[in-house]
């Protein structure tokens, strides 16, 4: 790790060498490098096709409100920080540049033309902390209403609503905010008429049975045919960001479950990682293997939903019942070992929340033994259906190299025939010790992104049987002071165990100051936490990079020029979460 | 041999058709139910044999509104159209020997111009509603109908030229031998697609497709207005099942059993056939509906037409 880390941000200096460059040291080890906010167009732009092992991907794109952070040794001065994470398939490493912005001028150059997928991004930080991107086609608030005033991720904006009033809406506010939702064509670069015939734009959403929740597309119709679309997000959008920054570490896993509400334990798992990272803790092999058999489980748990919706999207009815019932059995294994079902809340700072029930091998077995063979049958109704696969095949697709441009991550990167999972190529939680392959397909269509995810179940399977056959003992928890209060024995003997009891007990882990990415492959794609810590009992920035996020802002590149029906086999071919894409 | 009793044929035919359209609603939600693991309506009355009559009360009660922004006499006589064009055919139907409002000698023609006026209650239904939803699904509804239109009749020709007629109790006289399914089984599988069309059922629910365009021409129809267009549906499936009944398997005829529930025996089955498609095929694209029904079925259905032809010019002349 050292030596690749002055690798990249030498080959940036060497290349660069009037720019000058800060490097920082991160607790998770990804090369970090403040730039000046005047380079920052050309250095991506060699980042991404310059150097040798190019970064092709941007991963995340973000801010950080410095104004109260006390823990910056090093780092230069900054009021507001801008993050880009980029990542190297090449290099398998990604690498964290930082832009210094002072209050009095929030501005830097956008770097839309490098990346399509930075538009969406640069749009949220906007919207979040009120920084410009010059140059930016279209920078308008994208989570928060138009009409909402201030920039919600600062330091200085409530976090409740109680700090905040009481919240009316008297009848011309109502008016207003309907009106700030009137679509407008002509400022998304839209003809109203072509060729003397009006254009039919409709407003798909944010009520409609075919978007899977409160998302709103409005798409520009030449008959029934897609000219373009806009995705309308944040409908959905509920803070959970700010309330990282407001619960202590421990008590915001519960709000981690609901972000990909179908994931359940995915989330836990993504940011304690982090957590663990920051802190410092080694989590015991018991508590590993647990947490990958709960995360496949949760795998095949949202598979299963998808696997129903998507064939329900494209009118057929009956399967979404049958696999349906599948999750009641998965969650019948959840419910046993966490008490709770799609939130379980059951990861913790260290390990898992307690160890498993006795007979938890019976039920996991005959789960194994059960699904593969409804699989099969699944195959024959959907997979194997003539009219799905005229309703799916050579739809939606795009190429790899659309895919990694926009920030495609999980299955549907894989689908374009990209053997990329994080779970081989950047091991967790111990995912090296386990056998098995990554799915991949060949069009990145529709059709494909259905097969991939469809193996992806069989793997679970796999991985789960390992973890059963070689479940390791041991505790099921760190004994790290931040992860478990002090044995019982120990408290009773001397002052200093009780005070940290006492303290840890009643404010939570105090994690040690740094800045931590912790990535991993949920079950739509990435998921990756990255948290600030301040030395405090919370996090000082709490950063969620959702896989459902880029995937919906490819959605007008994948269905512009086809039919209505086409994008609901897009939109659920692409499997994303609303609450995944609007935090 | 038109029934002695017309009123009480009248009066006889409408109860049980709207009853059986009706109690569709109930077998069709259990019989889903059973196929999908699930136990459907089974809270009111006997089996949720009265969910029937909740619902029915429910739509009844609920507000009858009309946007302000629909052209409000079509609005209101959309709904009326598909009952009565779909009730007047089964004016023609002959259920058993004696139990037949009108037997006309026109009676297949009849049929095949009632169902082409129940498309006009789809189309000015999404006409009139004004809205974007509505409208697709109006326009859908016209392409996909006119077009399995024209082959639903061409289907047909070859039972007319079989039994000569176009009489519908003819054409059950003329099975005494052998059912047309065996001769016209070409002609029975583009009725069978071509009335599952014409219902707008499942896989050709376009006009409604409810993941896409939320309910298509009746988005903006509620209470008993909305219940006209349910009812019409079923109504429709039991049409055509019983139509597939007289015309390729013998209508009201068989061994032991009397002829009316041979009939309704012969038309249930249908009705399941028509349960069974919705509960297990997907929802084809606008544009390969139309695709098949221009470049598949009506070639096929013209085939038929001309060896059916050939056969009879050649054996039975």
């Amino acid at each position: 790790m050292q030596v690749t880390e002055a690798t990249a941000v030498d080959q940036l200096q060497e290349k660069f060498p009037q720019v000058s460059l800060v490097r920082e040291s991160a607790r998770d080890g990804i090369p970090t490098a403040w730039i000046p906010a005047g380079h920052v167009s050309e250095l991506m732009q060699f980042l991404k096709t310059g150097i040798e092992q190019p970064y092709a991907m941007l991963y995340d794109l973000t801010g950080i409100d410095e104004r109260v952070r006390v823990n910056r040794d090093g780092q230069p001065a900054s009021d507001v920080t801008v993050v880009y994470h980029l990542l190297s398939f090449e290099r398998n490493e990604y690498i964290r540049l930082k832009v210094a912005l002072h209050t009095n001028h929030l501005s830097l150059p956008s770097i839309t033309a490098i990346w399509p997928a930075a538009n969406w991004y640069e749009r949220e930080v906007w919207d979040m902390f009120g920084v410009r991107f010059e140059g930016h086609p279209h920078l308008e608030r994208i989570l928060m209403p138009k009409t909402w005033v201030g920039h919600p991720l600062r330091k200085d904006h409530p976090a409740r609503a109680t700090e905040m009033g009481p919240f009316q809406l008297p009848e011309e506010k109502e008016e207003r905010e309907q009106e700030a939702l009137r679509f407008h064509p002509e400022a998304w670069g839209m003809e109203r008429s072509r060729d003397g015939a009006d254009f039919i734009f409709l407003n798909v959403g944010p009520q409609h049975p075919g978007t899977h929740g409160v998302l709103r597309i409005v798409l520009q119709l030449d008959g029934e045919e897609i000219v373009d679309a806009v995705p309308d997000i944040g409908f959905h959008h509920r803070g959970a960001e700010k309330m990282g920054e407001r619960q202590s570490w421990h008590t915001y896993i519960p709000y981690t479950d609901r972000v990909d509400y179908l994931g359940g334990v995915m989330n836990n798992f993504a940011y304690l990682i982090a957590v663990e990272k920051l802190a410092g803790i080694e989590v015991p092999p018991r508590a590993r293997t647990i947490r990958i058999m709960l995360a496949e489980l949760f795998r095949i748990i949202s598979h299963l939903v998808w696997y129903g919706t998507f064939a329900q999207d494209l009118g057929q009815m009956s399967p979404v019942f049958y696999t349906f019932n599948d999750r009641e059995k998965a969650f019948g294994i959840i419910e046993a070992i966490c008490g709770a079902r799609m939130h379980p809340n059951w990861f913790r700072i260290g390990g898992v929340a307690q160890d498993l029930p006795n007979g938890w091998e019976a039920m996991v077995r005959d789960f194994i033994s059960y699904f593969p063979p409804r699989l099969r049958e699944y195959d024959r109704e959907v997979l194997a259906n003539r009219i799905f696969k005229g309703r799916t095949v050579g739809v939606g697709e795009c190429t790899t190299q659309e895919a990694v441009e926009w920030g495609m991550t999980g299955p549907n990167l894989r689908a374009t025939g990209f053997a990329w999972d994080f779970r081989k190529k950047q091991p967790y939680s111990g995912y090296e010790n386990f056998e098995f392959d990554i799915p991949t397909a060949l069009h990145g269509d529709c059709y494909d992104r259905a097969l991939v995810r469809v193996e992806e179940m069989r793997q679970s399977v796999r991985i789960i049987e390992q973890c059963v056959n070689h479940m390791p003992d041991g505790p099921y928890k760190s004994l790290d002071p931040l992860a478990s209060p002090p044995l019982k024995e120990r408290t009773m003997h001397d002052i200093e165990t009780l005070i940290t009891h006492f303290l840890s007990v009643s404010w939570g882990p105090v994690v040690p100051p740094g800045e931590a990415l912790g990535a991993i492959e949920a079950t739509k794609g990435n998921n990756g936490y990255y948290l600030v810590s301040d030395g405090g009992t919370n996090s000082y920035r709490t950063r969620i990079r959702t896989p459902s996020f880029p995937h919906m802002q490819m959605l007008p590149l994948l269905c512009r020029g086809r039919m209505i029906p086409d994008l609901l086999a897009v939109l659920g071919s692409l499997d994303y979460v609303l609450a995944d894409i609007d935090r | 041999m038109t029934s002695p009793y017309p009123f009480a044929a009248i009066f006889g035919i409408l109860i049980v058709a709207l009853t059986i359209a009706s109690g569709l609603i109930w077998i069709e939600r259990r019989l889903l139910a059973l196929w999908q693991d699930r136990y459907g309506p089974n809270r009111v009355g006997p089996f949720g044999l009265l969910q029937v009559l909740a619902d029915t009360i429910k739509l009844l009660a609920k507000e009858d509104w009309i946007p302000p922004f629909a052209d409000k006499p079509v609005f209101i006589i959309a709904p009326a159209i598909i009952m009565i064009t779909v009730l007047m055919s089964f004016a023609v139907i002959p259920i058993a020997p004696g139990i037949i409002i009108s037997d006309l000698n026109i009676a297949l023609l009849f049929f095949l111009a009632m169902s082409s006026l129940g498309v006009y209650s789809i189309v000015l239904a999404g006409w009139s509603s004004d809205n974007k939803y509505s409208l697709l699904g109006g326009v859908r509804a016209a392409a996909q109908m006119l077009s399995y239109e024209v082959f639903m009749g061409l289907s047909l020709m070859g039972v007319v030229l079989l039994s000569g007629s176009f009489d519908l109790v003819d054409i059950v006289h003329a099975q005494r031998k052998i059912w047309f399914i065996i001769p016209q089984f070409l002609g029975f599988v583009l009725f069978l697609i071509a009335g599952l069309a014409e219902t707008r059922r499942l896989p050709f629910d376009l006009p409604e497709a409810e993941s896409e365009l939320v309910a298509g021409f009746h988005s903006e129809y509620s209470g008993m207005k909305f219940g006209m267009f349910f009812v019409g549906e079923y109504l429709g499936v039991t049409l055509i099942s019983a139509m597939i009944t007289i015309l390729f398997f013998g209508g009201w005829m068989g061994p032991v059993l009397p002829p009316i529930v041979w009939f309704l025996l012969k038309m249930f089955f249908f009705i399941g056939v028509f349960i069974l498609m919705r509960a297990s095929l997907p929802r084809p694209r606008f544009d390969q509906l139309m695709a098949w029904a221009w470049k598949l079925m009506l070639p096929l259905a013209l085939a038929n037409l001309l060896v059916t032809g050939a056969v009879v010019l050649a054996f039975f002349h």
